[in-house]
């Protein structure tokens, strides 16, 4: 009996048919990835306020009274958690993935819809459960975004009675809400591409949240787990991370725990997760560079082997955040070593990029620009992750702004830089009108400049010693006046940038409102997504019929073609030259 | 227009060697030619084992990092008959029945592809009847030791993460026999109801199996890295 595909099979796909299972406790992937857009989105901007008063006290010291350095330190906390897995993961597997993975593979809807409509609902839980944590006696937690115990659990941390518990339960929650879009995003991928769609046509962005997402289910049970062992230290007093101690003056009753076990579960997901959030970003802004440069990817098979072995090496270097935890100094010289490798398959798609950029026709348009943006600002983040990779250069800098700049370029900026590219891209898609040109390109230069207006001063503070976290830093010797000056002068950048936001966020609501009508494929790009029969996609994306895939996503401006994109539904032509697909190479 | 155009990949011979199987990962459609469910079971399963391996890694950490001394858990899991101490008799018997439901299962699922609904469905409740004897053994073991004054904060034969670590791994996996059963209780009932017989599809028999096979497994190193050393 012949194997039939379950895409294949003839089988029910689930039928809104009122308003609430349209647009609420709706499971088609498109509005799903919407609900999880517009909720990252707005708790990022909780994040980027409390950033805000964090450089508002760190500028102005003595000015902002009611800044305490206990809301201080819940600042940094909250705002470092949000960022990275509320907003950053949140966005890109949960917004990206789910709307780009069934449109780019050819797929009706993820495998299991209602399981995705699951994940979002619980992903919103633990964003209210984090956010109730301001609300609670003594207020959030304010242990530091990594709750290194024993600190975040013992009497004097903020937070410590409520706070950290809700934090390790609102992660718990996230993750569960992670697994289950996770597997959806998974076996998507894997099991429902459209004819044709074979593994080596798949577009980048694909290929990155593909990666990514398989990261998240292997990273996340290791953070699960540490929260788990967390709660029940703080809850019924276990001593898994908690060594006898003096707190207060007074012996706790806890002995013989090991902290530094929390610090290797926690970045054993911990580094991983920067992957998480990077590979999406590698791979979208693949497929832009591509479209606006009318050029295909260069070098794409090798792109696809660096995301491979990129997410395979995030695991083995994650010790390279404790070079000054006290762990054995041996282990510093393999995790410098594995992560001096990473360094190679990232350089291997930084070139590949510029490569892609190297003599195409390049349409400066909006997702353009941050591309272009993004291969700036990781290229500057991505260098400095080589000085801090290295154990005997990073003892000096560790803790210092240095690391603050770095992370902040590489996996804050980056990303974003992307994320903002991505948004401008795939507006006219989502909702069928333009984004705004102008209003974007101003959001883009104040963006792009003012981000480096905060972060490369840090890099030099940083190297002047300057240590990261403070609240105050009084009267020191080793920092000169003018270091002082340099923090002023990066609160007044980062407000700008802040305002800025504040005009994408009006051209987001002017373009849905009065944007100029798009046409179904406004950038005349080849991947599946642009070739749905209504824009905005309806409910099973495809009409009728599932397309078919003939060529991989990237036949740009291809000699003796007509026009300057073929896309991937388009059947290989008689007398066209099949060789050059790349997907055929073994021919 | 839409010409019946060449599509190479999705039409050409398979190729031989290591290519092949390169080809068929990479193929169209889908990678693996399993139903949607069970890919999913696998990754699922995949993410759960990290769980437990960041769990087994936590306890056997602390057990190094600890000062006091580890209780032999010989002793410790000994139940007296007779006047006599016999070592681990307790974990031994829940080993063996966890391991017979996985005997049951693996016929359950053999049952289920032919067909014989009826055999099916009692098999899968003997399946988890013996998963509800085990949980009931763990629940006897967790009141024997918390008599004895074990508790996760503290111990009175040695170090204090013995019983932390016990209750909290135990727990863990406790939980996912508990869920296992009432999992397969609703599929036994459907299987039984003949929800697998309108569709024609007994693929669910055997994803539910590769859940409590997993589970069992799980319990083989629990019991290997907790009782046994």
């Amino acid at each position: 009996m012949a194997y039939v595909a379950i895409a294949d099979r003839d089988h029910h796909l689930h039928d809104p048919d009122t308003f609430i299972t349209k647009y609420i406790w709706s499971q088609d992937h498109k509005v799903i990835a919407i609900q999880y857009g517009v909720v990252a989105i707005g708790v990022g901007l909780v994040a980027l306020a409390l950033s805000l008063l964090m450089r508002l006290q760190i500028g102005f010291p003595d000015v902002f009274t009611f800044l305490t350095p206990y809301n201080y330190y819940q600042y940094v906390t909250t705002h470092g958690m949000i960022m990275v897995i509320y907003l950053l993961t949140a966005l890109f597997l949960g917004g990206f993935g789910n709307y780009l993975i069934p449109l780019m593979c050819g797929a009706r809807d993820m495998v299991f819809p209602y399981m995705n409509m699951l994940s979002f609902w619980v992903y919103l839980l633990s964003v209210i459960v984090l956010i109730a944590s301001f609300f609670v006696p003594g207020g959030a937690t304010g242990a530091g975004w990594t709750l290194y115990p024993p600190q975040a659990i013992l009497e004097g941390t903020p937070g410590a009675d409520w706070g950290i518990l809700l934090m390790l339960v609102s992660l718990a929650i996230f993750i569960v809400a992670f697994t289950m879009g996770g597997l959806n995003y998974v076996t998507t991928v894997l099991q429902a591409r459209c004819r044709g769609m074979t593994l080596m046509r798949m577009p980048l962005s694909v290929w990155g949240i593909f990666v990514a997402t398989i990261l998240g289910l292997l990273a996340f049970p290791a953070l699960f787990v540490a929260a788990i062992m967390m709660v029940l230290d703080r809850m019924i007093g276990t001593s898994f991370f908690m060594p006898a101690l003096l707190s207060l003056g007074e012996t706790t009753a806890t002995t013989g725990g090991s902290p530094i076990l929390f610090q290797h579960l926690f970045w054993f997901f911990g580094h991983p997760e920067v992957y998480i959030v990077a590979l999406p970003a590698f791979g979208i802004v693949s497929d832009l560079l591509s479209t606006h440069a009318r050029k295909n990817i260069f070098g794409y098979r090798m792109m696809i082997w660096a995301i491979v072995a990129i997410g395979a090496l995030s695991f083995v270097v994650w010790a390279h955040h404790m070079y000054v935890s006290g762990m054995n100094p041996y282990f510093g010289f393999f995790f410098a070593t594995t992560t001096l490798i990473i360094a190679v398959p990232t350089a291997i798609k930084v070139y590949n990029w510029v490569l892609t950029l190297w003599r195409g026709d390049i349409h400066l348009n909006l997702p353009m620009l941050w591309a272009i943006g993004f291969i700036f600002t990781f290229i500057h983040g991505g260098l400095t992750g080589l000085f801090l990779g290295n154990v005997t250069v990073d003892l000096p800098l560790s803790d210092t702004y240095f690391v603050v700049g770095h992370f902040h370029m590489v996996m804050g900026v980056s990303p974003v830089m992307v994320l903002f590219g991505a948004i401008y891209h795939w507006f006219p898609k989502i909702t069928g009108r333009m984004a705004n040109d102008a209003l974007g390109k101003i959001h883009f230069w104040m963006t792009f400049l003012g981000t480096y207006a905060i972060y490369l001063p840090m890099h030099y503070i940083g190297i002047l010693g300057m240590p990261r976290r403070y609240y105050d830093y009084g009267q020191t010797d080793f920092i000169p006046e003018s270091a002082l000056g340099v923090n002023q002068g990066i609160t007044i950048a980062a407000i700008v940038v802040a305002t800025a936001q504040l005009i994408f966020l009006i051209n987001v609501a002017w373009s849905l409102w009065k944007g100029k009508h798009a046409d179904s494929n406004p950038w005349r790009a080849t991947t599946l997504e642009w070739q749905t029969p209504d824009t905005p996609p309806k409910h099973g994306n495809w009409g009728p019929k599932l397309p078919e895939v003939y060529r991989w996503a990237y036949d740009y401006s291809v000699p003796g073609d007509d026009a300057d994109f073929i896309p991937q539904n388009h059947p290989i032509q008689p007398g066209e030259e099949s060789l050059r697909v790349a997907g055929e190479s073994r021919k | 227009m839409a010409q019946e155009g060449l599509n190479p990949a999705a039409d050409a011979l398979p190729a031989e060697g290591w290519q092949g199987i390169v080809d068929d990962w990479a193929t169209d459609k889908q990678a693996f030619y399993v139903p949607w469910g069970k890919a999913m079971m696998w990754i699922f399963l995949l993410s759960d084992t990290f769980i437990f391996t960041s769990f087994l890694t936590g306890y056997m950490n602390v057990r190094m990092s600890t000062a006091v001394e580890w209780p032999n858990p010989s002793e410790v899991f000994a139940l007296t008959f007779f006047g006599q101490p016999i070592p681990l008799i307790l974990i031994a018997i829940m080993t063996f029945v966890l391991i017979t439901s996985s005997g049951t299962m693996a016929l359950a699922v053999n049952y289920g592809y032919r067909r014989d609904r009826y055999r099916a469905a009692a098999l899968l409740f003997a399946t988890a009847a013996f998963g509800t004897v085990f949980v009931g053994m763990q629940a006897f073991e967790w009141t024997k030791l918390i008599e004895e004054g074990v508790r996760p904060w503290e111990n009175p034969m040695g170090a204090s993460q013995f019983g932390a670590s016990f209750f909290m791994i135990t727990g863990f996996h406790g939980l996912h026999v508990s869920a296992g059963v009432v999992y397969l209780a609703v599929v036994a009932l459907k299987v039984l109801r003949g929800d697998y017989e309108r569709s024609g599809n007994y693929e669910i028999v055997e994803i539910a199996g590769l859940y409590w096979h997993f589970v069992d497994l799980v319990w083989v190193f629990i019991f290997a890295f907790f009782y046994l050393w």
